[in-house]
């Protein structure tokens, strides 16, 4: 078990290196020095080139990608361009929105999916398969921001049971940050709800056909307990696959729902930021959202030896 | 009084009748083989007793358990029969067992769902059990997985679930088809032990007739869904009343004459051959170890002479095949035809390939299901400098699957429209079809039932006379070998023990292993008289 | 299960066909203000109304359809051009360095979803249908790579490609004439859920402002436009989100339909 994590830890950060140079790189390449751009088109040859040098941008490449790296290690995410605040700072301010957001979508779309998609899975082809199935292919059809936006309608404009957009703070206690991020979390893990449901109930049903399936009813277990325990903990497998890819999904996915109740989360950052050229928030946040995937999927690797003993022994 | 009696019993899907009108009965301490090719019925007969036969499938009819008829009882009422009363065990070692779950939990399982005790004696008991079918538990610590065991170790695990509430009917369904000869004996025997022991009913169903001769006090024969004869073994060996009875114990034992094998020079040269496969790494920096799965094998197959290539499964014969096919390249020595390597430089050699073809095990893997039957046996063509077109192309194909027994109109069809013997047959033809010099065959009789592979060792037969073959048979089945070959080989763990004339080899062999081999093999008792009925 | 097929498929070639209209008409000018008609319900005169400028919402969404299928087929196009060879190259090198590098390279993707990629092409040369194509067409590649390995790894393991090396063919040739027709049902079936999910993203990126730019009318904009009037005239975001739920419902029967369909074994066991 120790090797396998190791190994897995080994990919976890040759993975992180390589996107950090993929994403140092793009941005290298982005036209326009934000230099003359933060001083505007009148701005005298000398005071951009001390401009540059105080943010670093004269320096080589390579020194810059050290630097840049080094510092994210560090915590030290450079200043922005625009602001001249601590990139770190704004970053982290938005992420005590957009994280607990994720999260708090992850934990719903859970509880819907699971339940669901054991519920069609033992009621193959009866009725109700049948509607938890037609539930969900109208599921996966929803945009979530077209969602998010008819939520908004309908409980927070007509029926007034939320605000309709904006974030009550944490300071405010956590009950009303909380009933302030229900809806876009509704809208947000419905449409992954309706995904993770399709992929349990497939997942069992494949388990279902296992031979050791019917090794287990000829000991003289009945249908639902051979569901319950042989046949719950060999789906999760496929199903981990998908719910670590889902929180990538979330991640990105309250990056677009924020804008629908214009919460102060990373999407909002990083929208002013591209429009602002302020490009080392811009990597920043992007570095973020790829480290948090790929963290996810370290996760999901180390849940998979968790879940199956035969991966634990294999090297 | 029998304890198992099975009357009038139907199954059905709509209005197909899958079995009809089955009657059979086992008492305590027997063992009655229901045996049949596949299709015969014998599983679903198995599984109409358990009570779990699809959903969709409909039975009639009164099967009995010590007086009780079963088919009157809910489906809670069956759950405190099946492995209380009744236990089950299935072909696939592999994937009978769940993979994430001990082996000692999954046998403890067996006696928590039906015994109201704690799960330490639960375990306890399983322990017990599991040192009983061999598993002790200073050679097998519990807490192990089902993937740290080999088939036959499985098997033990599935048979120990199935016995640990000790029940009255035990039924197995084909329980040793996946294993290999010697582990085959060892369950065989284990199975008769806990039937003697516990004074249970064994209900087998096997299609391997020398299995069923060996153990069973009564056998049952099935065909198309319907019991054609039964009877006492020893009386029904010696009078056997229906012709599909006879049919398939002919078949079973079925003996070809190959025409006077005449060999002269060596045609493949297996020089000093030595294979190794790399290991994954262990540590991140060590370098990979490697696991020679083919030690130092030399041997020649001579222009007109049938080899054969007998050993288990894991003893390096396919890897020596892929590597005479020129496949894979070989870590050591060296593989000639003729003279010419049949792999130079990272590459096959199509000098060399074009005088070799091959037939494989699997009828249903050997052809792209979507080329035509012509197309499939065309292949090989690839191979030559200047292929045969138009005419002389569709006349050499009618050719060849006249040759091998079939239509020249079969050219057109696709190959879900073929048997599996019939699969095989083609698979031959588009082996003949470019005349190689040697055709390897590759367990190419394994997978067929014992009347079909009869008829596909006639037909080898019959094209050693036409065609004056020289091939390299491979198989574990030592029966199949013995009639088809001239020389044998016997490979154990990369090696080649022993080696000699065929029949020297099988009536007087010398090395332990090949003693070993040949006497795990069941064998039919000799049925004189039955094969001219 | 035909009927799902029957009715993805009618459903999906209503939307293509009001796409193709579109070239040739619409019933008013989608581009057209006119501020005297703005934010009319429907009627018979504006079938399914007109927006805060007075255009009509019909005539916005046919040509708005023209946008969505465009840059999902286009990325489709280039998930299946470049992750399929690949695919089929890493399977046919199973274990190989070439294998590696591209599982690896896939990894690598899938670490950047296609708003994060959309992120990363709008903040270097600004937002526009394109960028929405390449992001997402990017994110296709290694979804079709890894469908494909998956698929033809079994395959190589066959007794029939066996044959055919034996026969002396080469991995190129095996690949396409024995690999690709056999796992062709199952690109198909997943270019329709890749197609229907580009739909999705293109909305996603265009509500967002990293997709098509105005004046090119999309589903995604409409729907930005709505937002701050969706408590006045709820048509707004009602009409483009039906069409896009429609259109990525129907793809999705089609896409189920078709697997049930093509797919032998699955015949076999519903029969």
């Amino acid at each position: 078990m120790l090797r396998y994590t190791l190994k897995r830890l080994a990919s976890l950060l040759v993975s992180l290196g390589v996107a950090s140079l993929v994403i140092f790189f793009v941005i290298e390449v982005a036209p326009g020095d934000p230099a003359s751009f933060m001083l505007g088109i009148n701005a005298q040859p000398d005071t951009v080139a001390a401009l540059r040098a105080e943010l670093g941008l004269d320096l080589p490449k390579w020194q810059r990608y050290l630097e840049w790296v080094g510092g994210m290690v560090t915590g030290d995410f450079g200043t922005s361009y625009t602001y001249r605040t601590p990139v770190a700072q704004m970053i982290a301010d938005r992420l005590w929105v957009s994280l607990p957001l994720a999260l708090y979508a992850l934990i719903l779309s859970t509880a819907i999916a699971f339940p669901a998609g054991i519920y069609a899975a033992a009621r193959r082809g009866g009725a109700g398969d049948v509607a938890v199935m037609g539930a969900t292919q109208l599921g996966v059809a929803i945009p979530n921001f077209w969602f998010a936006m008819m939520l908004v309608l309908i409980f927070a404009i007509n029926l007034r049971w939320f605000g309709a957009g904006g974030f009550a703070g944490w300071d405010e206690g956590i009950g009303p940050a909380l009933w302030s991020l229900t809806l876009p979390a509704i809208a947000l893990a419905l449409p992954q709800a309706a995904i993770l449901a399709r992929v349990m109930r497939s997942a069992l049903l494949d388990v279902l056909g296992e031979d050791f399936m019917r090794t287990a009813r000829a000991k003289g277990l009945t249908k639902g307990q051979t569901l319950r325990r042989h046949g719950l903990r060999n789906a999760l497998i496929p199903v981990l696959t998908i719910l670590g890819l889902q929180f990538a999904f979330l991640l990105a996915g309250s990056i677009i729902i924020e804008q629908v109740f214009y919460l102060p989360g990373l999407g909002r950052l990083v929208f002013t930021s591209i429009s602002a050229r302020d490009l080392i928030v811009v990597e920043s946040v992007v570095m973020l959202l790829v480290f948090a995937v790929i963290v996810v999927n370290f996760l999901v690797d180390l849940a998979y030896a968790a879940v199956d003993p035969r991966l634990r022994s294999r090297t | 009084m029998s304890l198992l009696r099975v009357q009038n019993v139907e199954v059905g899907i709509g209005p197909t009748r899958i079995i009809k009108d089955v009657d059979l009965s086992a008492g305590a301490g027997e063992i009655v083989a229901i045996t049949g090719e596949s299709g015969s019925g014998k599983s679903m007969t198995a599984l109409a007793i358990m009570g779990l036969l699809p959903d969709a499938m409909q039975i009639t009819g009164r099967i009995a358990l010590a007086g009780e008829d079963l088919l009157a009882k809910s489906e809670a009422e069956m759950c405190t029969i099946r492995g209380q009363s009744i236990g089950m065990i299935f072909q696939e070692p592999m994937t009978a067992l769940n993979p994430v779950k001990t082996i000692d939990d999954q046998v403890a399982e067996t006696i928590l769902v039906h015994e109201g005790v704690s799960r330490a004696d639960a375990l306890d008991r399983a322990a017990k059990t599991l040192t009983r079918v061999g598993l002790p538990q200073d050679r097998f610590p519990l807490g192990r997985f089902p993937h740290e065991l080999s088939g036959g170790q499985r098997q033990r695990v599935v048979i120990a679930m199935a016995i640990a509430l000790r029940p009255k009917l035990l039924i197995a369904d084909e329980p040793t088809t996946a294993l290999d000869v010697t582990t085959q004996a060892q369950i065989l025997g284990l199975l008769k032990r806990l039937t003697a022991e516990d004074g249970m009913s064994l209900l087998m169903i096997t299609h391997d007739l020398a299995v069923v001769a060996d153990m069973a006090h009564r056998i049952v024969v099935m065909q198309h869904g319907q019991i054609v004869e039964q009877g006492e073994t020893q009386t029904l060996l010696r009078k056997m009343q229906h012709p599909y009875t006879r049919a398939l114990f002919a078949a079973s034992s079925h003996e070809v004459s190959l025409p006077e094998a005449k060999t002269d020079a060596p045609l493949l040269r297996v020089d000093a051959v030595s294979r190794d496969y790399r290991l994954p790494r262990t540590r991140l920096f060590a370098r990979p170890g490697s696991f020679r799965a083919v030690h130092n094998i030399t041997f020649d197959i001579h222009r007109g002479e049938r080899l054969g290539l007998v050993g288990e499964s894991g003893c390096g014969k396919s890897t020596l095949t892929r590597a005479i096919l020129g496949l894979e390249d070989v870590q050591g020595g060296s593989i000639t035809m003729d003279g010419d390597p049949v792999f130079t430089a990272g590459r096959p050699n199509l000098n060399v390939r074009r005088k070799m073809q091959v037939v494989f095990q699997d009828p249903f893997g050997s052809f792209n299901p979507r080329h035509r039957i012509e197309r499939a046996i065309c292949e090989p063509f690839h191979l030559l400098d200047a292929p045969p077109t138009g005419i002389a192309r569709s006349d050499l194909v009618a050719q060849t699957l006249e040759a091998v027994g079939l239509s020249p109109r079969d050219a057109q069809k696709y190959p879900h429209q073929f048997s599996g013997g019939q699969r095989q047959r083609i698979a031959i033809a588009r082996a003949l079809i470019i005349r190689p010099e040697l055709i390897v065959f590759d367990e190419a009789v394994s997978a067929l039932d014992v009347s079909v592979r009869a008829q596909i060792l006639d037909l080898l037969a019959e094209l050693c006379a036409q065609y004056r073959l020289t091939y390299l048979f491979i198989s574990h089945d030592l029966s199949v070998v013995r009639t088809v070959t001239d020389r044998v080989l016997v490979m154990q763990s990369g090696k080649i023990v022993e080696q000699g004339p065929t029949t020297r080899v099988f009536d007087a062999p010398q090395h332990p292993y090949t003693q070993s081999l040949i006497a795990a093999a069941p064998r039919l008792p000799k049925l004189e008289g039955l094969f001219h009925a | 299960m035909k009927r799902s097929l029957i009715l993805g498929a009618a459903l999906s070639s209503l939307v293509v066909l009001a796409a193709l209209i579109s070239f040739a008409w619409t019933p008013y000018d989608h581009a057209t203000l006119s501020i005297p008609d703005r934010l009319q319900t429907p009627s018979a005169a504006h079938l399914l109304g007109t927006d805060h400028f007075g255009r009509d919402m019909l005539s916005m969404s046919m040509v708005g359809a023209r946008t969505s299928i465009a840059v999902a087929f286009v990325a489709v196009g280039i998930g299946v051009g470049l992750g399929v060879p690949l695919g089929l190259w890493a399977a046919a090198r199973q274990g190989g360095w070439a294998d590696e590098i591209i599982m690896r390279g896939n990894d690598l993707v899938f670490a950047f979803p296609s708003l994060v990629i959309a992120i990363l092409i709008t903040a270097i040369f600004g937002a526009g249908a394109i960028n929405a194509i390449i992001a997402i067409g990017i994110f296709n590649i290694p979804v079709f790579a890894r469908v494909t390995r998956g698929a033809a790894l079994p395959l190589w393991a066959r007794e029939f490609i066996l044959s055919a090396r034996v026969a002396g063919k080469g991995a190129a040739r095996i690949s396409v004439e024995h690999i690709l027709p056999n796992i062709a049902n199952l690109l198909i079936v997943q270019a329709t859920i890749q197609f229907s999910l580009g739909i999705l993203a293109e909305a996603a990126l265009s509500y967002v402002g990293l997709g098509a730019q105005p004046p090119l009318p999309s589903w995604g904009r409409m729907l930005a436009d709505a937002q701050t009037m969706v408590s006045i005239a709820p048509h707004l975001a009602l009409v483009p989100g039906m069409a896009i739920i429609l259109t990525v419902l129907g793809l999705n029967l089609m896409g189920d339909g078709l697997r049930d369909w093509l797919d032998p074994k699955l015949r076999v066991s519903r029969a």
